[in-house]
């Protein structure tokens, strides 16, 4: 497979919005590879899928998003939930297992929620979120809110047949979703050429009679613009619509995933189109960033994932009395 | 007290909850310009219009999802899936979405939900149309799980469900919808306990939903030969009301518990190893269990009937405890 060239071209924005890109990826890049190390470690468990590579897809369209919106993820959210505004410490206490986790560490690196920021998780049934956002939008369309749901899936729940029942639902009922699939080009170690008959992923949107457009996953330019336009379009028209962002990730699919059905010349390949040292070569040679604000810039971010880390650490854990505890919510009296 | 049907308490409840509560709306299939599969919902679409009596596409999986994601978005859907056996097309988002949100949300999301769905065989529909999986539902945490076998419950226990700030599932037996009775008032709306529908002192006819029926015709049945059997309609299966339960199997020292499921793995299994558990040393005979046959549901009306619970079998079964010795 041949791709693309590296993203390049000016950046088309004021310095204080290129760099609060280029901070939020750096930020997700840098908790991750904490998160790995602490994975190592034994201090977090479970299942860990990095979002690693893909940071340029979360900090692009959520920055195009609005705080009205609803946001639905998969269980590969890290980066979501951070860009969405949840604290990091919130989120590597979750990771931990501890009783300060956004879900109190119930949930754990694949059930990230949040009520403030209206993230409804952390789905980690692939295609799971999707109905749920058709049933937000249609909440918010029943209720007269404007508001648009942004739902994130991967290139694998395309083949699910809830993708096809929600894209269907959502055109037939005029709901406004954002579909936002996230073609990081495998279904966990499947090639998207070896399971889907199409692989062009927005033809098959299309086919609902949705509006689908494809972008360049590694640019966050160009996300971003996509995401915005594409959000202005569910607003004008009240219809979903539909993005593939064309991405990659760099590690494994998860901590457990030896990584053996990718060509190491690929991930080498598309490693020259990663998102941060891209952009940030821009932003350089356009001279909205030296080197010692680039150094400075992630030194503080290296503060906040220490902060983060010692907050889980200190962080106690839930008692097991409390087991039971929000399997059912609360009555007033029974 | 008002005579009427199972299916018309059914529909005035949904029409008194679609009149009390603008966020209330139905979704599902064939519920609207065809009046639903069991004409449960007749007449609802002109009434209260399209976008709140929802017809849906053929996607179980996509519109029960959807419906907890209403839920989640403010509104009170009631989502109806035809008949268990579809059920199972949308088992995953019941299970790994609305029986989990709350809890894998460390309680930042509740899901205000209700899913009715008919269940049951006895219509010669065969083995892809006559399932009674309700103990599938019964098994997982954070479901309530609704049986109304009565006039009463078919009115009253909506209310209860909606009223509940988690996902509820109720199953209506389609033997049940032209069954008729009166209606007293006011009707319970109770979703927590189970009921003595039948009092008794010798056996505790244990069962629930199209079973309940058949239940007390054995009861008359034993009654004449002297036997006076209680029966207790568990009428919710999740979580089970065990001391109503237990009361009545202490009591009557004997229990037959009655169950349209599949005998391995039932509800009734799970009503027995709690009987024993608790009450085995105030019983006078082992507990036994009156279930489907271990085969698919088939087509022809004599293997059907032999296939499920049938009066003959639940008065057998509790003589059978009792033995040739009728007691004083």
């Amino acid at each position: 497979m041949t791709i693309a060239p590296p993203p390049s071209g000016p950046v088309p924005y004021e310095r204080e919005l290129a760099l609060e890109l280029l901070v939020d990826m750096l930020r997700i890049r840098r908790m991750e590879e904490k998160s790995a190390e602490l994975y190592g470690e034994g201090k977090i468990r479970g299942f860990l899928h990095l979002y690693i590579g893909e940071e340029a897809v979360a900090v692009g369209a959520l920055h195009a998003l609005k705080p009205e919106d609803n946001i639905v993820a998969t269980y590969r959210e890290h980066g979501h939930a951070l860009v969405r505004g949840m604290p990091m410490e919130r989120i590597m206490a979750e990771m931990y297992g501890k009783r300060d986790g956004c879900s109190r560490g119930r949930g754990g690196s694949m059930h990230l929620f949040d009520a403030k920021t209206r993230l409804f998780g952390g789905n980690a049934i692939v295609g799971g979120g999707l109905p749920l956002a058709v049933g937000l939008a249609l909440a918010d369309k029943m209720q007269g809110t404007r508001r648009v749901t942004a739902c994130f899936f991967g290139d694998g729940a395309m083949a699910e047949g809830v993708f096809h029942e929600s894209a269907n639902l959502a055109v037939l009922w005029k709901l406004p979703v954002l579909f936002c699939c996230e073609n990081n080009l495998y279904a966990m170690g499947t090639a998207v050429a070896r399971y889907e008959s199409e692989t062009d992923l927005s033809v098959k949107a299309a086919a609902y009679g949705m509006e689908a457009g494809q972008v360049d996953g590694q640019d966050v330019v160009a996300v971003h613009e996509a995401t915005k336009r594409a959000r202005q379009r569910v607003v004008e028209s009240g219809m979903p619509v539909f993005i593939e962002y064309k991405t990659y990730r760099f590690r494994a699919h998860s901590m457990f995933d030896p990584d053996l059905y990718r060509d190491k010349r690929e991930i080498e390949e598309w490693k020259t189109r990663g998102p941060l040292h891209t952009f940030t070569a821009r932003l350089k040679s356009e001279g909205k960033l030296t080197e010692e604000e680039f150094l400075a810039l992630d030194a503080k971010i290296g503060q906040e994932v220490e902060q983060a880390v010692a907050f889980a650490e200190a962080s106690a854990w839930e008692p097991v009395e409390d087991l039971a505890r929000d399997v059912h919510t609360p009555r007033a009296s029974t | 007290m008002r005579h009427l049907s199972y299916r018309e308490a059914m529909r005035e409840a949904l029409r008194e909850a679609l009149a009390a509560n603008p966020r209330v709306f139905l979704m599902g299939e064939d519920i609207g310009k065809y009046g639903g599969t069991y004409a449960v919902t007749k007449g609802l679409l002109e009434e209260f219009g399209p976008e709140r009596i929802r017809d849906t596409p053929l996607s179980e999986l996509g519109f029960v999802g959807a419906g907890i994601g209403a839920a989640l978005g403010g509104m009170r859907p009631i989502v109806e899936v035809m008949t268990v056996n579809f059920s199972l097309l949308s088992l995953d988002q019941i299970v790994n979405s609305a029986a989990a949100f709350r809890h894998m949300s460390g309680g930042q999301f509740s899901v205000p939900l209700v899913v009715r769905i008919a269940t049951g065989a006895g219509r010669q529909v065969a083995a892809q149309h006559s399932h009674s999986l309700e103990n599938w539902y019964a098994h997982v945490p954070g479901l309530t799980v609704l049986a109304p076998a009565t006039v009463e419950d078919a009115r009253g226990m909506l209310a209860g469900a909606l009223a509940d700030p988690d996902p509820v599932i109720i199953f209506e037996h389609v033997q049940l919808y032209n069954a008729e009775g009166d209606l007293p008032e006011p009707w319970t709306t109770d979703i927590h306990s189970a009921a003595v529908r039948r009092a008794g002192r010798d056996v505790s006819l244990i069962t629930y939903g199209g079973s309940l029926p058949k239940a007390l015709a054995a009861a008359e049945r034993l009654s004449g030969e002297g036997i006076e059997a209680e029966v207790v309609d568990l009428r919710v299966l999740r979580p089970l009301d065990a001391p109503t339960i237990l009361a009545s199997v202490r009591k009557c020292r004997r229990a037959v518990v009655i169950d349209e499921g599949w005998r391995t793995g039932s509800l009734a299994a799970e009503i027995v190893a709690q009987i024993a558990e608790q009450a085995l040393y105030d019983l006078d005979a082992p507990p036994v269990r009156v279930c489907s046959e271990e085969v698919p549901i088939p087509y022809a009306k004599h293997m059907e009937d032999a296939a499920l619970p049938q009066t003959e079998k639940i008065v057998a079964a509790a003589k059978g405890l009792i033995g040739s010795e009728v007691p004083a």
